[in-house]
């Protein structure tokens, strides 16, 4: 039979499927932070049942931390009754927990990949969204709510109707300064936020075989922001060699007989998708996002798109510029850019500090912008530093935070002013995404780069 | 989490036409840091119901008192972005009960019919029809029928079926949820657990 990778790894996982309803899905390996699992462990106690594997459950801390001064009692006492919390609660269960302070601590989709704890063929979730990173390794993976956390912390399964599938197919050759958050933030301007709804991507083609490993998972996180449950890429010898000697990697015998397993997940010769696009590598220019969704972007040399060139209807757009204060027509190039920020899980990898630092490399950072640049664990602040990139960052002006979530998502102290602007290499450029009334422009570090030293939207491509 | 039983409820509708409504909307990252689950709906549409200050916004619909009700009529592309189920939470905890689009985003969906939410998902026409039954009188009232997979206005009669998994549906019309399942299976899942590679 012709499957996908897809269906090989979903098929590989089901207890037991249920008549018209969905499957009964075994879980590898369960994710958990501070802000999607208190109640989960509270529905636990009212019913009066346990973890049923604390082994495949790894606790981390990242949304609600600070990103300076984590050595001291965390300030907000809600954020600090979370931290506690999941603490609490992993204490309780037997589970890892690598909470702040602690040696790995980082963004819970960074730490998985560097620390071998996401490996190719699981199944893995979290009750965040971005948990489509994981898929980079080909591994099943995505988000999940909180009565979905207590179901996986009570029975390691999900119950899930199997999504549609999709592949995205990019050939050719990325031009230069095209980096895979370019990629990504293209096919969703290309197939809208709702394009992949409904649906589990698989990526394919040349540009994909020969990104990199942190640059797949940029493309898998982003997966999520065009509606899809998540996004995957066949393993091959650039996986295997990422996970070789990760800590909690198997090892010898084990590994062999895995690297074997995993050579038979790909999509079959003559498998099909429910939908397919295909898209030229050389379309590609480096992005910026103009609007109120990550499906709101355009080549950074491009002018924003008229009301009647928009996706969405004339109320929905209109309500976007209007809140990003831009009209119709504008070049993006040139606007106004007060903050700047490097981090997240989609741009909190070495690879993403790498490229900022080539760019700011023996220059100043504008006056006029504040930049956050925020690794996304203490094993890339470890890699910055011994990489000399701290050096580069502070003779051009930067300081480095401490690792966490920081300005994605304005639930700890790193919020945008209202009415401010912001390059980030994050994720969403939702309305108040970045702190209440923030506007927020998705971008790839380089293009953050040229923006932190310009202070203006700049084309990094001036500078590569 | 057990919810009250869904069966048919008849009610007016709150109208909300704006496409890709994002989940940060629903209920912005700053009111997620409760370890309990109570009091989101005092935050639902937080940033576009109130102003800086704590004041009412008059112009959102939330504060319009013409409309009102356990329904609320979403532009396509309903529930986007983030995965919190806080986001379906402060619907409910507001006090709807159903969701009507023509298109959901996948996560918010399935936290809608964990928490007791129902989400339905009607053709584009139809959506249009219903708003503009709700600007031609607000007080006009929306059957959505469970049993029979239907939402239907009431002045009219005109109707439109939508789908639900039969699993799924018998979930919400008995209001229990997909743990009493599992915990049944406990056994199955450990035979199923040794046989991991990983």
């Amino acid at each position: 039979m012709n499957r996908t990778l897809f269906d090989k790894v979903w098929d590989a996982h089901i207890v037991r499927s249920i008549e018209d309803g969905p499957d009964v899905l075994f879980i590898d390996r369960h994710l958990i932070h501070e802000v999607t699992s208190p109640v989960a462990f509270l529905g636990l106690e009212n019913r009066g049942i346990g973890v049923m594997y604390p082994n495949r459950t790894f606790a981390t801390a990242d949304h609600n931390t600070p990103t300076v001064n984590q050595h001291l009692p965390v300030e907000d006492p809600l954020s600090a009754n979370q931290l506690k919390a999941l603490e609490q609660n992993s204490n309780k269960y037997g589970i890892s927990h690598w909470g702040l302070g602690h040696e790995k601590n980082g963004i819970v989709h960074v730490v998985g990949p560097e620390n071998g704890i996401t490996l190719p063929g699981m199944t893995i979730v979290c009750g965040d969204s971005h948990t489509s990173t994981h898929g980079a390794f080909g591994a099943i993976a995505f988000g999940i709510g909180t009565s979905e956390v207590e179901m996986v912390l009570s029975s390691q399964c999900i119950m899930q109707p199997k999504p549609k599938k999709m592949r995205i197919t990019v050939n050719g050759k990325l031009g230069h300064g095209v980096t895979p958050k370019d990629v990504a933030l293209y096919i969703i301007s290309q197939i809208t936020t709702a394009g992949g709804t409904g649906h589990f991507i698989e990526y394919a083609g040349e540009v994909f075989e020969n990104m990199t490993m942190e640059g797949r998972m940029t493309v898998c996180n982003l997966s999520i922001e065009s509606g899809a449950r998540g996004g995957m890429i066949a393993p091959d010898q650039t996986t295997f060699d990422y996970i070789k000697g990760r800590e909690q990697a198997p090892k010898g015998e084990k590994w062999e007989e895995l690297v074997a397993y995993w050579k038979t997940l790909k999509t079959d010769q003559e498998a099909t998708f429910d939908k397919e696009y295909t898209f030229d590598a050389s379309n590609i220019e480096p992005m910026i996002t103009y609007g109120t969704n990550p499906g709101m972007g355009i080549g950074i040399s491009q002018k924003i798109p008229t009301v009647s060139q928009a996706k969405e209807n004339e109320a929905t757009y209109k309500k976007s510029l209007d809140y990003m204060g831009y009209n119709e027509s504008d070049p993006i190039s040139g606007k106004k850019v007060d903050y700047v920020f490097v981090g997240s899980c989609t741009n909190g990898r070495i690879e993403d500090f790498r490229a900022f630092a080539s760019i700011v490399k023996g220059k100043k950072k504008a006056e006029n912008v504040t930049a956050w640049i925020v690794p996304g664990s203490h094993i890339v602040e470890a890699q910055i530093k011994e990489e000399g990139i701290l050096d580069i960052l502070t003779e051009a002006g930067f300081a480095l935070r401490q690792p966490g979530c920081s300005a994605c998502l304005a639930m700890n102290d790193d919020k945008i002013p209202a009415g401010k602007y912001a390059v980030s290499t994050s994720n969403r450029n939702f309305e108040g995404r970045q702190g209440p009334g923030a506007r927020t422009m998705l971008a790839s570090p380089y293009t953050a780069a040229a923006a932190a030293i310009t202070g203006v939207v700049t084309d990094p491509r001036e500078f590569l | 989490m057990a919810y009250d039983k869904f069966n048919i409820l008849t009610s007016t509708a709150v109208p909300l036409p704006i496409e890709n409504v994002d989940t940060d909307q629903i209920i912005p990252a700053r009111f997620l840091k409760a370890t309990e689950r109570k009091g989101f709906g005092d935050n639902l549409f937080r940033d576009w119901r109130y102003n800086v200050d704590g004041t009412p916004k008059e112009s959102f619909v939330l504060n319009n008192p013409i409309y009102g009700g356990k329904i609320l009529v979403g532009g396509k592309n309903f529930g986007s972005g983030s995965s919190r189920e806080h986001a379906a939470w402060s619907v409910y905890d507001y006090g709807f009960r159903c969701v009507i689009s023509s298109f959901f985003a996948d996560i918010f969906k399935g936290n809608c019919l964990n928490v007791g939410v129902l989400p339905v998902q009607v053709s584009e026409e139809f959506v249009e029809k219903i708003f503009r039954a709700i600007e031609a009188d607000p007080k006009t009232e929306i059957e959505v029928n469970l049993p029979e997979q239907k939402v239907i206005l009431k002045a009219t009669g005109e109707a439109e079926s939508f789908e639900i998994n039969s699993y799924k549906k018998e979930n919400m019309l008995n209001g229990y949820d997909d743990i009493d399942y599992l915990q049944a299976m406990k056994t199955e899942i450990a035979d199923f657990e040794i046989k991991r590679p990983f």
